[in-house]
């Protein structure tokens, strides 16, 4: 076997190759069709196997606390108002206002007109706004509106932009037209992240998951993400697996690091503890931080409080203890 | 690797559960009795200390088991009508879920695997082996071998120790199932879940003398298979010990099915799921900390992605935590015995004396204990003792293939043919190289999974015979 190249030389050979792949639509079709496939008994089977690890003690109270910390605190209903978004931003603030050591939630994910209610109820906290915009959920609108839904979100102050791709795009085929659009989109957002949510649920097979998440990449997308949380299925551990895989993989080709999303269904500590241990056996422990790894919830922040009382005062006292925001 | 601020409380599963007592008896007869040898002390290889005192069985117990077999053969089992067996076999696969904590503990205690495994595979395994033959038991007309196939009589068994319970499982069901008795061997490292089993029997209310097990040495299982009284010898080990066992019976008469050793290939081509291979490489060899006889131990990837995917390997092999095998988080737990472990540290010396190039996962080892870190050897070449001979531990060995027709050759090029693995996302490339493998199980883009519907056994020095489903049946039949 011949040693592997040295790190730099080959980051300079991926990137190369990766210049190529985004060259045109041909070489984009064959570079993500020449993928290395993605097998899904074996794929299922390891997010079972792994799902499997015992977490106790010091190690379940560390990975509650670093599951706080990485929520996206989300509320994306027709019937947001201004009074939601508050009470959301205030838990946002002060999960558990009785335990002061309880660490602040990642950020605040809205819609785009209440960007700006997020941004004045957050002001002086290092907790981000988020907001989806592009049509968001079905990303069912020209271009145009999309881009201008992005600019108003970003004018209003959103720290993080979270897009949908076109889906109907993608499953036809057309990846340059989905490359491009995220490609434009990024650049509307001009300092805020791009979360590129890729709607696994209606992409049906995990090849088409990974060939997604390498064509959101490429585009120049931060995160991506799993779901809009409208879609069943939403995040799945085998599809957050699969994610994580292709995240390594970047990193692996190009130094750079980019970050992970489940969003939607994940509603427990037990849960959300499975998700934490793929990423830190399947991506690395280095995503363990709200800069590369997020969870996209609404209910789950209410279960880890409970835990985490449960872990410090050694009973469990019930969902009434906690804001229900 | 990057230091984890996030390290894994240990999480043991509690020995209590094993029920563990400071001396076991054999069983003869439908008694525990104590036998004529020498005491055996069965230890913890993942501490070294003493677990339990094992009556062994003299030669005169080999008789008096034998004899008691015969008599309940003859008497009760061989007549009885195949739904009544059934019921015995069901009683039995459900009394082993019942137990199943105790036995997968005691398991994990005697024998160093992790207790995941002996949870989730073992122990599962082998009710399903009772399930599955307490339903053959009453339609044997129907198994292809005519509209009455006979009971051979007594069968002697002999298993070892990498599977303790579930060699056994593979032994007795179809035995009992086909109206036979059996006096079974267990290992002399790991004979503790074979004596709770006999518990399992007496619970059930299995007449006398239908299951015998006798504790013991390399000698005592040699009596076994030389003993007129038997009818149906069955034996899985090594390839040694078989080649003894079958001159030992040659011209007896007796029947004979041998399981032995293996150098399995896994052959990854270069169009297949990445990441899923690497799944089934870690799965085919440090699964059981490979003491496993069908484990792909010769990985033979296509060069055009070797690079890549050895360093795929490299990192997931990285995560592998080895430790005690009570923990529920350990992936690889300990050597079965200090012999073991010497024999595989030799092996593994070998590939360095001739070449190869060592690379060893820094996971951190237990202080005491027999442990070997998970290994992958590369630049193996087709004429290195670690390419040809059996490990049985956690060491890798990778070669490197250009077409498929040389992956072929390379993968048949062993004296040995248990299993082999095909990784390629092409459906007719499985299709063509499971035709050109010369092995008894052929996975594709899987590794390591058992089933009692499907049929178990080798080519050459793998043995011959088969055991699971309908062809495992043959071997306890007169057919």
């Amino acid at each position: 076997m011949a040693q592997s190249p040295p790190l730099s030389k080959l980051t300079e050979l991926a990137v190369s190759e990766l210049a190529d792949a985004i060259r045109d639509d041909r070489s984009l079709r064959r570079f993500l069709h020449g993928l290395p496939g993605v097998d899904q008994v074996g794929l299922e089977q390891r997010a079972a196997g792994l799902a499997t690890r015992s977490i106790k003690k010091a190690a379940k109270r560390w990975a509650i606390d670093t599951a706080i910390s990485v929520i996206d605190l989300t509320t994306l209903e027709g019937a947001d108002t201004e009074g939601k978004v508050r009470a959301l931003c205030a838990k946002a603030r002060h999960p558990d206002p009785e335990r002061p050591d309880t660490p602040q939630v990642a950020a605040v994910c809205v819609y785009s007109d209440m960007a700006a209610t997020a941004v004045r109820a957050l002001d002086g906290t290092d907790i981000q706004v988020a907001s989806v915009a592009t049509a968001f959920p079905s990303g069912r609108s020209a271009l145009a509106v999309k881009l201008a839904d992005v600019e108003y979100a970003v004018a209003a102050g959103a720290d993080e932009i979270d897009m949908v791709i076109d889906r109907g795009a993608f499953l036809a085929g057309r990846y340059g037209q989905v490359f491009e659009e995220i490609q434009a989109v990024k650049a509307a957002c001009g300092d805020a992240h791009l979360k590129v949510i890729l709607e696994t649920g209606e992409l049906a097979t995990y090849d088409n998951v990974r060939r997604a998440s390498w064509l959101a990449l490429l585009a120049g997308g931060d995160f991506i993400k799993t779901s809009t949380g409208k879609v069943s299925p939403a995040a799945t551990l085998p599809v957050t697996h699969l994610m994580l895989q292709v995240v390594r993989d970047w990193r692996d080709s190009t130094g750079q690091l980019r970050g992970v999303k489940p969003a939607g269904g994940i509603r427990n500590t037990k849960d959300a503890i499975r998700y934490l241990v793929a990423v830190h056996e399947v991506a690395g422990p280095e995503w363990l931080t709200p800069k590369l790894f997020r969870f996209g919830a609404s209910s789950l922040l209410g279960d880890l409080l409970m835990q985490r009382r449960t872990q410090l005062d050694g009973h469990y006292s019930g969902p009434d203890y906690v804001a229900v925001d | 690797m990057i230091d984890s601020p996030w390290e894994y409380a240990p999480a043991p599963e509690s020995r209590e559960i094993a029920n563990l007592k400071p001396s076991y008896r054999m069983f003869v007869d439908g008694k525990f009795v104590d036998g004529g040898g020498e005491p055996l002390k069965s230890i913890n290889p993942a501490t070294e200390e003493p677990l339990a005192e094992v009556s062994s069985a003299s030669e005169s117990d080999v008789d008096e088991a034998v004899r008691a077999a015969r008599r309940a053969f003859d008497d009760t089992w061989s007549t009885m009508p195949g739904k009544e067996r059934a019921k015995y076999l069901f009683r039995i696969a459900r009394l082993i879920q019942e137990r199943g904590r105790q036995l997968a503990v005691l398991e994990s205690l005697d024998n160093g695997k992790p207790i995941k495994e002996s949870r989730d595979a073992d122990i599962p395994t082998a009710a399903a082996h009772f399930f599955h033959h307490a339903g053959w038991a009453d339609k044997l007309g129907y198994a292809g071998y005519g509209p009455d196939p006979r009971p051979l009589g007594v069968a002697g068994q002999v298993i070892p120790w990498n599977f303790p319970l579930l060699m056994l499982a593979w032994k007795i069901a179809p035995a009992l199932a086909c109206g036979n008795t059996v006096v079974l061997k267990p290992a002399e490292t790991t004979p503790l879940t074979a004596l709770v089993f006999a518990e399992i029997c007496q619970q059930a209310g299995l007449p006398p003398g239908v299951v015998n097990i006798l504790p013991g040495a390399g000698d005592i299982g040699a009596a076994l298979v030389a003993h007129p009284g038997v009818d149906k010898v069955a034996f899985t080990g090594s390839t040694e010990v078989g080649k003894q066992i079958q001159r030992s019976v040659a011209g007896s008469g007796k029947k004979l099915t041998l399981e032995l050793g293996g150098k399995a290939a896994n052959i990854v081509f270069d169009d297949a799921p990445l990441d899923q291979a690497v799944e089934g490489i870690v799965n085919g060899i440090f699964f059981n900390q490979g003491h496993v006889c069908c484990a792909g131990s010769r990985l033979l990837v296509q060069e055009s992605i070797a690079d890549e995917l050895l360093e795929k390997l490299r990192v997931r092999v990285q995560t592998l935590r080895v430790g005690d095998p009570l923990d529920k988080n350990t992936d690889v737990g300990a050597i079965n015995s200090a012999e073991q472990l010497a024999k595989i540290t030799e092996l593994a010396a070998s590939g360095d004396a001739e070449g190869a190039q060592r690379w060893t996962s820094p996971c951190p080892l237990p202080e005491k204990g027999f442990f070997f870190s998970p290994t992958v050897f590369s630049d193996v070449q087709q004429s290195m003792r670690i390419a040809r001979e059996e490990i049985f531990g956690p060491v890798l060995s990778v070669l490197t293939f250009r077409t498929p027709a040389e992956a072929i050759a390379k993968a048949n090029n062993t004296p040995y043919g248990l299993s082999a693995g095909i990784w390629t996302e092409k459906g007719s490339r499985i299709l063509w190289a499971a035709q050109r493998l010369r092995a008894g199980v052929v996975w594709a883009n899987t590794f390591n999974r058992f089933d009692p519907t499907a049929p178990f056994g080798g080519y050459q020095e793998s043995g011959f015979g088969r055991e699971g489903g309908r062809a495992g049946l043959e071997a306890y039949l007169d057919v």
